[in-house]
């Protein structure tokens, strides 16, 4: 039995601890928000925080995950209004949006450590996260986007 | 971080240029069970259908079904604003309705960049039709002329009194009116319109794809639901000699193990065969499979071997066994020309890997399945799954979730019938889930493909032979065992070849498939665009002129081609020539507009060049300038490209703009990254790691520009696709002299 953590939430994981995150969150607790990609950490599909660091849940075992707090998509605010969940929208950035969970976590993951990123910062940041779709451009434009909107809001 | 509150987004998005009044609005996506059957023509008392695709009601909600998937392309947002726009509604009162596979719609094939072409008429009519009928019933209510009424925000103005009745006010009086004859209905003017050609509207889904509140074709859950990923064929048409299912059964979480139904070819949209294994989760299901030991039979295809079929490919150019297009005396022609070029181009077999690999689950139950699937094709899905199972149609539900992407790929239905023939078995729902693997080893690939242009130009410098032999394995393959020669495929950039040459020929050889052969966005036109165009620009440099003037010198004089003239057999994408013309001004446009974007002709840094194509598809027009740089360790960047569309009258310019910047981005993917190779049959690559597409830092800034248009609507999806290769192969040779004829880039270590 192990306690997970999720969006402030406790539930109790009774299965195979082996069991990459991935799949305890939508097979078992059903957060499908987190999306399967690869599988491998290879296309950051899966990207959740765990403690606030961006960690490809396709590849971390859930026995690793006791006493900590992961936060999905689903957790990252409440009325969806998350400066980068809004600079998402305002600049409509996806298209097919399965990547985007992902993309938005590992951008909302750069913007805490490093809150005004310029390009280089972002593409290392987001270089594990793959849009076929290639919207690439607008995801660049928005984490700038919501770096300012987060300011605005600290200054205002 | 903090959330934000209280902060004027007008400051920011001035910023970037988009319009502070973005227009959101309810969404309704299919919710598990509880998708309505069909707003069908059917009249109540509280509701007003005066056609499939539109329902008032009476709370004043115009429901908008959606019968086209989303992959990401916008359609959940172009087509409400098309009848939004044409009924008069308020954006803020509308809901959108995802249509279930029905032949009452019309084709819902979502493939081929025809949502918005073919159903641009139909919908607007539909609107029409209801704005009239609710102008009709206001105007006998008010007793005055209906011509003086019109439809705004969801309400009928009567213009003299500026009386107001709301929509779903006359919801009972509109439906016993008689619909209007199609000659009958009075579409807005263009003037009019306040959501066709508008950029400020936001996409429908943009608020639940940011919250993670979506359902795709993998997040669909049922009570009771099983799990299930199948072990298939590691070579086409091997079947199962004999499995071991003693260790997979012994894993926690496994609940069965099944053997498919073995695969005679054609393939069709059938399911490969293999053994599946059901478990309480993915990850039980996945190990299970692992553990299985299957003994395939041999099968024919174990003879592919990619080096040796790229041999064998060139060889066939050199034998081709049909001619497709055929103006004057090529051969005479390259004899008395002063230069003769002569170029081969390759392109390997790639696949879609979109983000979200396919996944269907079916339930089925008292005689009829309930299908949940991410497919670009719920009425082949409907009819696959039915002539399979042997159950009437109308007994099966094909409910279409959000795709993650498709590219083509999600047009096959066979990962839905999987789901079937599992449900029907186990009597209980199954999800099938494609793993990545599963997707890249499995795929329904866009061909390899070898080609051999030659080219004759005469002592005035003019071009006046040009030969292009083809080798390919076809889609037919795929439908016909045993075909080995393209057929539609030649309508897409082969035949098609604008440019005004005095002797022309286009010639197929024979080209045997090994795998499973299908459409992956913009389909042929990627390669033999890339041939094409970059062919061009070599000879632009064998005669010693600009790449771009040669371009428009070499597409002469303004004129709309028939290439029936020339012997061929041109498609069009299923349009008539006289709605869609094949039109040299209409394609100089682009060029000068592109050409002029990229202020072609500057000087440029030191190790930068620029590449210009062209192409015309899906009966829209896009070319592309590109700049590129090579840095001192050898390593090509791509910085900027520029894109000019004309692809008629703009329904959703923000969605036409981000089609082109994806496309790009898709292009460039194949162009640096993508190649598989087979090895005795079987496809060698596994993953991400080993079927590489582009990454943000390989990204370059695209800029796109639409030319104003009242022409029909053209394809929006796929045109974008086919010029990129060719204009960065194109730029790359202007920066480096270097001509690379061979994709992916990354084996000349230039990446």
């Amino acid at each position: 039995m192990i306690t997970l953590n999720i969006n402030g939430k406790e539930h109790q994981f009774n299965d195979d601890g082996n069991m990459p995150l991935l799949w305890a969150l939508r097979d078992t607790l059903k957060y499908t928000g987190t999306k399967y990609g690869c599988g491998k950490g290879l296309c950051g599909a899966c990207t959740v925080h765990v403690d606030g660091q961006p960690v490809r849940s396709c590849v971390m075992p859930v026995s690793a995950l006791a006493n900590v707090k992961i936060t999905t998509i689903e957790g990252l605010s409440e009325q969806g209004d998350h400066p980068v969940q809004q600079a998402w929208q305002d600049l409509n950035v996806v298209q097919c949006g399965y990547c985007q969970s992902g993309q938005i976590m590992s951008a909302v993951a750069l913007l805490e450590r490093e809150p005004n990123p310029n390009d280089k910062d972002i593409e290392l940041a987001m270089s594990g996260n793959i849009c076929r779709c290639g919207t690439y451009q607008r995801v660049k434009q928005a984490i700038h986007l919501a770096a300012d909107l987060a300011t605005e809001v600290k200054g205002s | 971080m903090k959330h934000i509150e209280n902060v004027s987004r007008r400051s920011f998005l001035k910023k970037f240029g988009m319009s502070s009044t973005a227009l959101v609005l309810g969404v309704q996506l299919p919710s598990m069970l509880t998708i309505p059957k069909a707003l069908a023509g059917v009249t109540s008392s509280d509701t007003f259908s005066p056609s499939v695709y539109v329902q008032v009601s009476a709370d004043n909600i115009v429901s908008i079904v959606v019968h086209r998937s989303e992959m990401g392309q916008g359609i959940r947002t172009s087509i409400p604003m098309i009848v939004a726009d044409e009924i008069g509604a308020d954006w803020q009162k509308i809901a959108v309705v995802q249509g279930l596979g029905d032949k009452k719609y019309g084709s819902q094939n979502t493939d081929g960049s025809r949502s918005v072409r073919r159903f641009y008429q139909p919908l607007r009519e539909a609107g029409a039709a209801a704005r009239m009928m609710l102008q009709q019933a206001a105007a006998e209510q008010w007793q005055v002329d209906v011509s003086e009424t019109l439809a705004k925000n969801s309400t009928i103005v009567h213009t003299k009194s500026d009386r107001v009745l709301t929509f779903g006010s006359l919801v009972s009086a509109a439906s016993k009116l008689t619909l209007p004859k199609q000659s009958d209905l009075i579409l807005k003017a263009k003037k009019d319109f306040n959501l066709i050609g508008k950029s400020d509207v936001a996409l429908v889904d943009g608020k639940k794809i940011a919250t993670g509140q979506t359902t795709y074709g993998f997040d669909v859950e049922l009570d009771n639901m099983q799990y299930a990923v199948i072990a298939r064929p590691p070579v086409l048409g091997a079947k199962v000699k004999s499995f071991n299912s003693d260790a997979a059964k012994a894993i926690a979480g496994v609940i069965d193990v099944v053997q498919m139904p073995d695969l005679e070819e054609p393939a069709l949209f059938k399911p490969l065969g293999g053994v599946a294994v059901i478990a309480k989760n993915t990850w039980a299901a996945i190990k299970g499979r692992e553990a299985l030991d299957i003994q395939w039979h041999e099968s024919a295809h174990k003879s592919y071997n990619s080096a040796e079929y790229k041999k064998a490919l060139a060889e066939s150019c050199d034998n081709p066994a049909k001619t497709l297009r055929s103006k004057g005396n090529v051969t005479q022609a390259l004899v008395d020309a002063k230069q003769v070029i002569t170029a081969s181009y390759y392109v390997p077999e790639l696949i879609h890997v979109p983000m979200e690999p396919p996944a269907a689950t079916a339930h089925y139950h008292d005689g009829i399945f309930d299908i949940w699937a991410c497919t670009q094709t719920p009425q082949s899905a409907q009819g696959t799954v039915a002539q399979i199972l042997a159950v009437a149609p109308e007994n099966v539900n094909i409910n279409v979730t959000l795709l993650g992407g498709g590219f083509g790929r999600k047009s096959k239905p066979d990962f839905v019938v999987e789901a079937a023939i599992l449900s029907k078995q186990l009597n209980v729902p199954v999800k099938v889930m494609w793993t990545r693997e599963d997707e890249v080893k499995n795929g329904y690939y866009h061909a390899v493909s070898y080609q051999k242009l030659m080219a004759g130009i005469d002592e005035h410098n003019q071009v006046t032979a040009w030969q292009h032999h083809v080798a390919e394995p076809p889609i037919g393959s795929t439908f016909s065992k045993g075909a080995d020669l393209i057929g539609s495929e030649a309508s897409l950039g082969l035949v098609d070849m604008p440019y005004d040459i005095a002797n022309v020929s286009c010639a197929i050889g024979k080209a045997p498939a090994h795998t499973r052969i299908g459409w992956m966005r913009s389909v042929t036109n990627i390669n033999h665009v890339f041939a094409i165009s970059s062919f061009i620009d070599e000879l632009a440099q064998a005669k010693g002129v600009d790449s771009k003037d040669n371009l428009i010198n070499m597409l002469g004089s303004d004129r709309k081609i028939d290439f029936a003239q020339e012997n061929a057999d041109y498609s069009n994408y299923g349009e008539t020539l006289e709605k869609f013309p094949v039109d040299t001004a209409r394609m100089k446009a682009v060029i000068e507009k592109a050409s002029k974007m990229a202020k072609w002709g500057r000087s440029l840094p030191k190790g930068h060049g620029l590449g210009i194509a062209m192409h015309r598809s899906f009966v829209s027009y896009v070319a592309c300038v590109v700049e590129v740089s090579e840095n001192i360790d050898g390593k090509v960047k791509v910085h900027d490209v520029w894109m000019a569309v004309d692809c008629g009258l703009a329904v959703n310019p923000e969605r036409i703009r981000s089609q082109m910047e994806g496309a790009a981005i898709f292009a460039l993917s194949l162009t640096f990254y993508s190649e598989l190779t087979a090895k005795n049959g079987v496809i060698e690559q596994n993953n991400f790691d080993d079927y590489q597409v582009a990454r943000i830092a390989d990204a370059p800034t695209t800029h796109v520009e639409i030319i104003a248009s009242d022409a029909p609507p053209g394809g929006v999806g796929e045109p974008g696709v086919p010029p990129i290769a060719p204009a960065i192969c194109n730029a790359i040779f202007n920066a480096t002299g270097k001509r690379y004829r061979e994709l992916p880039l990354k084996k000349y270590g230039i990446v």
